[in-house]
């Protein structure tokens, strides 16, 4: 079947017109290569003078596709309680293996609950509507949010028909 | 200090944190005065990037005033008015050498495969970003740049990763005068690459996308043809018929991993995060480009294995070009296209939000609500 599809515009005819047009056409960008900027250092690995290195005094994971910390690193959420045991086990491999990446994905989130678990522990209830600012969605798109917390309702509402049913038959 | 607090997929908030600190003999602590959020928080926001830590802030774009100076700072000074580009780069590594900052090998101990950025995960080195009213900046003698007398601050703030990265993806496109040029994805990245397109002599600009306003936003501003694929039965064949059966010469993916994909796709990809995301648009990208064509990739992926048609990418003889943008080097080309009024980035931004409102700016931004383009996100204490 035919498809016809409205374009949302026409072809631009005056295109040339078009502020600042062809000003960045070089001829000499094709083949678009990057062009390396080649040294004798080409070979020797970590030939650069080096930047002062930042004191490790937090633990900093690294990728063991090399051998040192880079000289600064971000200090954001060190890795801390069950889920920094799964990154420090992910970080036994390389970038290449799903062994490091998918327990990464794990421990994200064993971190979460690890986060709701802090937030209590100080006193804080995760305020779960405002978080996931479900008060912008009430104001531009209410009909998404309601059926957002229904099937947030209907899921819960099954885990516990589950576990009480479960709990029942145990009792049996 | 307030300061964005990632909690979990699709929770955050506004906390009280301590104030940065200077670690290194090269960092300056800034006092923020704009940040963006980013289609690619997007994918930390939807818990899709690895090693994403609860605790953490995120914001990559952001400009602001030098608060406080390391020892060793030399090239900014207390109460320059700086953009910071989202790389963290050292500017003397092997890769940095080359201008390869995006690649920068002494900022990011996590990976070794992408340099540090700020507030994106520890995959990119665990630094805390700029969505927050105070942040720390490493190497401060090489990324900051002190934004040009008269520069609005909108402007400036798109050029810490929207238009280095737009103008990269075009640049990496290899564009001849004449040339066929389609984008796929109309978010601030693409419209602002199908808008450089031009800058670098393309014939025909077109932009695929599946959200209405985003398309009628993208042909005003970028002056190019706009089309939503949800109207098309298939996208390669509407392009193919589109380009006189021979495909475009350039394809452009500025898509990310959150992208509207196939079924198989958003099951491996998005749900259950065996691939790096959806690579609905790349598969598009690698099929719709002609012959000896050229696409060059700035769409987010993870790190993840891709199920890519690479066979093709063979068969049809294909040039792929793909990085994260190295900001540093393209900016004194880019602000003078802002001066002279080539470009206007900050016509791409729609919302305006205090940083105190930050959970309703995700949802809408997510959400693609209220005709959301591009949300800057503005400090209590900015001015
Ligand atoms: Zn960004
Ligand atoms: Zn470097």
């Amino acid at each position: 079947m035919e498809t016809t599809i409205a374009p949302v515009n026409a072809k631009n005819p005056d295109f040339k017109n078009i502020p600042g047009w062809g000003i960045d056409a070089d001829p000499k960008n094709d083949p678009t290569y990057p062009m390396k900027d080649r040294t004798d250092a080409e070979q020797t690995g970590y030939s650069w003078e080096r930047p002062a290195q930042q004191p490790v005094n937090i633990e900093v994971l690294h990728s063991n596709e090399r051998p040192n910390v880079s000289a600064v690193f971000g200090t954001a959420s060190p890795p801390s309680g069950l889920s920094g045991q799964i990154r420090r086990y992910a970080f036994q491999y390389s970038e290449s293996k799903f062994r490091h990446w998918l327990p990464l994905i794990v421990a994200d989130r064993v971190n979460v609950v690890e986060g709701i678990v802090e937030d209590i522990r100080n006193g804080k209830i995760p305020n779960f509507f405002a978080e996931k600012g479900y008060k912008a969605m009430w104001k531009h798109n209410p009909k998404g949010l309601a059926t957002n917390i229904a099937i947030t309702v209907g899921v819960a509402t099954l885990a516990y028909l589950w576990l009480s049913g479960g709990r029942n038959r145990s009792r049996d | 200090m307030l300061a964005m607090n990632y909690r979990g997929p699709q929770r955050v908030r506004i906390d009280h944190k301590p104030m940065p600190e200077i670690l290194h003999p090269e960092d300056a602590i800034v006092r923020v005065t704009r940040s963006c959020i980013c289609g690619s928080d997007l994918h930390l926001y939807n818990g899709n990037v690895p090693d994403t830590r609860v605790g953490t802030t995120f914001g990559h774009e952001f400009v602001g005033i030098v608060e406080e100076v390391g020892p060793e700072v030399h090239n900014v000074k207390v109460g320059d008015h700086v953009l910071v580009p989202f790389n963290i780069a050292c500017g003397r590594c092997h890769f940095c050498q080359q201008g390869l900052y995006g690649n920068c090998h002494e900022s990011n101990p996590e990976a070794t495969a992408v340099g540090g950025i700020f507030g994106y995960s520890h995959t990119a080195g665990g630094y805390h970003g700029g969505q927050a009213e105070y942040v720390r900046v490493p190497y401060a003698n090489f990324g900051p740049t002190v934004i040009p007398e008269g520069m609005d601050l909108d402007d400036a703030v798109m050029l810490t990763d929207v238009v280095p990265t737009a103008y990269q993806a075009a640049e990496m496109g290899g564009i001849q005068p004449g040339d066929t040029v389609v984008v796929f994805g109309a978010g601030p990245v693409g419209i602002m690459a199908a808008r450089c397109s031009w800058l670098f002599g393309a014939g025909r600009v077109i932009i695929i996308d599946h959200v209405e306003y985003r398309l009628e936003f993208a042909k005003n501003y970028a002056h190019c043809e706009a089309y939503n694929f949800k109207e098309m039965d298939d996208v390669v064949l509407f392009l193919k018929k589109e380009t006189d059966w021979m495909g475009a010469d350039v394809v452009i993916d500025a898509v990310g991993a959150e992208a509207a994909g196939d079924a198989m796709q958003t099951i491996t990809g998005r749900k259950m995060l065996l691939q790096a995301g959806s690579a609905t648009a790349l598969h598009w990208a690698i099929n719709s480009v002609k012959k000896g064509g050229i696409v060059s990739i700035v769409g987010v992926y993870g790190p993840t294995g891709n199920l890519i048609p690479i066979g093709n990418v063979v068969n049809k003889g294909l040039t792929i070009r793909a990085n994260q943008a190295s900001v540093k080097k393209h900016l004194p080309r880019l602000i003078e296209h802002i001066q002279n009024g080539i470009l206007n980035p900050k016509g791409l931004i729609t919302h305006r939000v205090p940083l105190e409102e930050i959970s309703d700016a995700y949802r809408i931004f997510s959400d693609k609500l209220d005709n959301c383009i591009k949300p800057v996100l503005i400090p209590p204490r900015a001015a």
